[in-house]
């Protein structure tokens, strides 16, 4: 156990807030002052890496796997209740400290439930632990372990209500000294007491009364105010800064350099924003963007790319040359960004060579390393804490901001709190990748798919940072820090080692087959999947459901354009390709609750004018095996204004074990709203120099008060398999569903997200 | 130059530069956590606060404008053991993901339904046009909304005193 560890187990008992579980800025505070633990993932293996009981009886739990407003945080507690048979109000969960927490990476990938819930980590620390607790409540109760009984947080004698001892009294303020057993047994889904049910958020009354504590709302002693001050152009470099240019305003405490990145610190916020507005900075341009128009065309001829074979079965050509018909369409889908709802922000206070810094980072041991760089510190002498920041749904600015924050405090030696401009949240972020997608596929006379031919092409510059690589988002780049370098490589090297659909480049009808063996969730053994990454002007990184978002678009919009020129129903049609049954299953779920009318699509007759309506499927194994979804849309179309209102959402999705039923409806219900806004309306753009998505009234996100589908969710609770993901998967369908709904009620197809009203029309009048 | 403002049911007295938006002062000088930060140009809601009875965007709201105002935050409509009627129709809705827009779409609702008692589903649609959640949390906060307009008035009045007297600020 870490000093630091032992300073917080001390005062353990303070760090518990009732609202939230989170401990305050001055409870963290407190317990700061020691050297900072190096928590690897050696020590990971230990149960006390993870939890602690005190003499109360009151469990402490740490987990690397943070709240980003998924609802993790809460299921995490009644994880860790339902492992150790406690109540979920006697629990505290610490999340993501670097002082105190175990390093599991990156929040993100839909991960958090797969690592937590069915790895040797969190939930089996709990249940080595409640094995341990059971042996020392045999021991001291002098019966059997098969005898006894554990309710509460109290280990029982089964038929003797009057013998009975508490984890705090077996355990309390002691170490379990245990290694993580990997045969501890787990609490099984048919026994849950309190994972299974839909249990409120810890934190929403928190939040809904205005209390809760936000990384904004971090408020240190003598803290200033910093802004950056980012180059007017992409790929511009730094000429010179006048700082005389603010020094008339009021509260300037210091402009500071490093390389390109400019920032200025004040006193008060506003001042740092006006100063930030005033400073006479000169840059030289960089290199002309590519046009936003022709972008698509310059993606998929540029020149080197780095490309990668998932899947060959090197009969393609040929099978193709031997179908009844070819059919052939592309698919394009823009960059589109995070935006999230509140700029980035982070608070740093960095001094006498240790730096604590508060973070939203989805990745707080990474940040550690890279502020570490950054600021030329040795890892150990800085410390992350994240704190809740605004919904990130990926890479937003937190990293970023994080670093602003770091290297602003650095130079004044003060704590600093950045909060990030909405155009230098915008203009700056790490993009979700634009893609150009090819699509081919064999037909035999009967109408059934013979080969699958899949060519694809995104763009990539920078990414998560990871430990080492601060130069992957704008803020270490400008520092002097190189992105990722990009490594071309062509042509694809054969598919090697087995399937991985991580990034479901594969359709979902595919066998999959690779070295023998296939992974795939469909039928078509004639298979392709050639994918090529080239050089991105923008920095681009995970954005809710990264590539397979992209990718799925094209492989359920294409599946139902295939349906379509066989005359098939789509639903059909999708099941007669599919073998994976959990896939298979959640299909039927879905058309049944939609009362899906099963016919071939477009609906009878298209022709006319006014509002036409029509329904779609599509469906994915999110990551070919993590998570099985299916949606059915109803969506009306103007047609004469091409505006498309989305009236019903059915969704069925299939994540094995269902933690909280509410919270996994909660993330149905938003993954489906945001997939709309997505491909209706959201775009990045740019011109010769800059981007130009900067607000939100250039960039477009549906508001609440848009006219919202109703959404019904089948909850498929599968309980003798692992629990998957399921934040990313309802998001990953929708495209294709409301674009195949668009097709059935009009049968024009559009085949480029997002689907404005102006593309629409023009669909409708190309099909005239 | 020194501002007169009632926060919460609060008089404070404030020296600050007229310019500076009502939300820097609020989040900053008065510490408080309701209203947000979200994009400085009065686009998105999240720094809504409730001034002489309207919705107000504080980000683009310079303090010397409502010198003597009242002004009410997320914070001062009632608290974690005595929620208002709004926020805990929000809470048993869970219409929340990340939270950070909650300020302004309960804020804005609230304005609204005060004026508007018995609103058209167009109409919430309509008061709501300009307020965003990117987690799109949109379909339990209006389930949300519309529990809250189905709350006896007199509740609310009930509520809406105990808020304005600072009694849970």
């Amino acid at each position: 156990m870490s000093a630091s560890r032992r300073e917080f187990l001390k005062g353990g008992g303070a760090l518990i807030v009732s609202f939230s579980s989170v401990a305050t800025l001055a409870e963290q505070l407190a317990f700061a002052q020691g050297p900072f633990a190096t928590q690897d993932r050696r020590v990971a293996q230990q149960v006390d890496s993870w939890l602690a009981i005190g003499a109360d009886g009151r469990v402490t739990a740490y987990t690397g796997k943070c709240e980003l407003g998924q609802g993790i945080f809460t299921v995490q507690m009644q994880l860790v209740a339902e492992e150790l048979s406690v109540p979920l109000a006697r629990v505290t969960l610490i999340q993501c400290d670097t002082s105190v927490a175990p390093d599991q990476g990156t929040t993100s990938g839909s991960q958090s439930t797969p690592t937590n819930f069915n790895e040797a980590n969190l939930a089996q620390a709990c249940a080595t632990a409640r094995e341990a607790l059971l042996r020392l409540g045999s021991e001291r109760l002098g019966v059997p372990v098969d005898q006894l009984t554990v309710v509460d947080g109290v280990v029982g004698v089964q038929g003797d209500a009057s013998r009975w001892i508490g984890y705090g009294d077996l355990v309390g303020g002691r170490k379990f000294n245990l290694t993580l057993s990997r045969t501890a047994k787990r609490r099984t889904p048919d026994s849950w007491t309190v994972l299974g049910k839909p249990t409120g958020r810890v934190d929403m009354a928190a939040m809904a009364t205005g209390v809760f504590e936000f990384v904004h709302n971090v408020r240190l002693p003598g803290m200033l105010h910093g802004r950056v001050v980012r180059p007017p152009t992409v790929g511009a470099t730094l000429a010179s800064v006048d700082e005389g240019s603010i020094r008339d305003l009021p509260g300037v405490v210091k402009v500071v350099v490093r390389k390109n990145f400019v920032g200025v610190v004040c006193a008060k916020p506003w001042q740092a924003i006006l100063a930030a507005e005033k400073l006479k900075a000169t840059w030289t341009p960089g290199a002309a963007l590519p046009g936003h128009d022709g972008f698509y065309a310059h993606l998929r001829s540029q020149k080197p790319s780095r490309d990668t074979r998932l899947v060959d079965s090197k009969d393609v050509d040929d099978r193709l040359a031997q179908s009844a018909t070819v059919l052939k369409a592309t698919y394009l889908h823009p960059y589109q960004m995070h935006a999230s709802m509140g700029t980035s922000c982070a608070v740093a206070d960095v001094r006498d060579g240790q730096a604590t810094i508060w973070s939203p980072t989805q990745s707080a041991y990474p940040t550690r390393s890279g502020s570490a760089l950054l600021l030329g510190l040795p890892v150990e002498n800085v410390r992350v804490i994240f704190t809740r920041g605004s919904g990130c749904y990926g890479i937003n600015g937190a990293d970023t901001v994080s670093y602003d924050a770091a290297l602003l405090s650095q130079a004044v030696g003060k704590p600093v709190r950045v909060q990030l401009s909405r155009r230098d949240e915008m203009a700056w972020e790490n993009y979700g990748l634009a893609f150009v997608i090819d699509q081919r596929v064999g037909v035999d006379a009967s109408g059934t798919i013979l080969a699958w031919d899949y060519e694809g092409w995104s763009p990539t510059l920078g990414g998560r940072p990871g430990y080492d690589r601060p130069g992957n988002v704008i803020t270490g780049q400008l520092a002097g820090f190189d992105p990722a370098p990009f490594t071309p490589r062509s042509p694809a090297p054969d598919p090697g080692g087995s399937f991985n659909n991580n990034s479901n480049a594969a359709p979902s009808y595919v066998t999959g087959c690779v070295g023998g063996r296939c992974g795939g969730a469909g039928v078509v053994k004639s298979e392709r999947v050639l994918s090529h990454t080239v050089r991105s002007p923008f920095f681009t990184g995970p954005l809710r459901s990264p590539a397979r978002l992209q990718n799925t678009f094209a492989h359920e919009s294409f599946m139902d354009e295939i349906a379509a020129h066989v005359k098939a129903d789509p639903v059909a049609y999708r099941l007669k390709h599919l073998s994976d049954e959990r896939l298979k299953h959640v299909v039927q779920e879905a058309a049944t609750a939609a009362k899906w009318d099963a016919r071939p699509s477009p609906r009878p007759s298209t022709s006319g004018t006014g509002v036409v309506s029509g329904r779609g499927i599509s469906c994915v194994a999110y990551e070919g095996d993590n998570g099985y979804v299916a949606m059915v849309a109803e969506v009306d179309v103007d047609r004469a204004t091409g505006r498309v209102t989305a009236r019903r959402f059915v969704v069925a999705q299939d994540c094995g074990p269902i933690s909280n039923p509410d919270g996994m409806r909660n993330q149905i219900e938003g993954g489906a709203l945001q997939g709309m806004s997505r491909c209706l309306g959201e775009e990045v753009t740019w011109d010769a120099e800059k981007v130009t998505s900067i607000d939100w009234r250039t960039f477009h996100s549906l508001p609440l008060g848009f006219e919202l589908p109703a959404i019904e969710s089948v909850l498929v609770n599968r309980t003798d398999v692992e629990a998957t993901g399921a934040g990313e998967t309802a998001i990953t369908i929708v495209a294709a569903a409301i674009g195949n709904a668009i097709f059935d009620a009009t049968g024009a197809r559009v085949r480029e997200v997002p689907f404005t009203p102006e593309r629409v029309k023009a669909a409708l009048f190309s099909q005239r | 130059m020194a501002i007169a403002l009632t926060v919460n049911g609060r008089a404070h007295t404030l020296d600050v530069d007229p310019a500076t938006p009502l939300l820097y002062v609020l989040s900053d000088d008065l510490a408080l956590n309701g209203p947000k930060f979200g994009c400085g140009l009065g686009q998105c809601g999240a720094c809504t606060v409730i001034a002489r009875g309207r919705a107000v965007r504080s980000c683009v709201t310079p303090v010397g404008t409502m010198d003597g105002a009242e002004v009410t935050t997320l914070e001062g409509l009632g608290s974690i053991e005595r929620p208002h009627p709004i926020q805990q129709a929000f809470i048993e809705e869970q219409a929340a993901q990340c939270g950070f827009c909650l300020n302004g779409v309960i804020l804005t609702a609230k304005a609204f339904l005060d004026q508007n008692p018995s609103p058209s589903d167009a109409q919430i649609q309509q008061a709501l046009s300009t307020v965003l959640c990117r987690c799109f949390t949109h379909t339990r906060m209006l389930r949300a909304i519309k529990r809250y307009a189905s709350v006896p008035r007199r509740s609310v009045a009930d509520a809406n005193a105990g808020a304005k007297a600072g009694e849970d600020a």
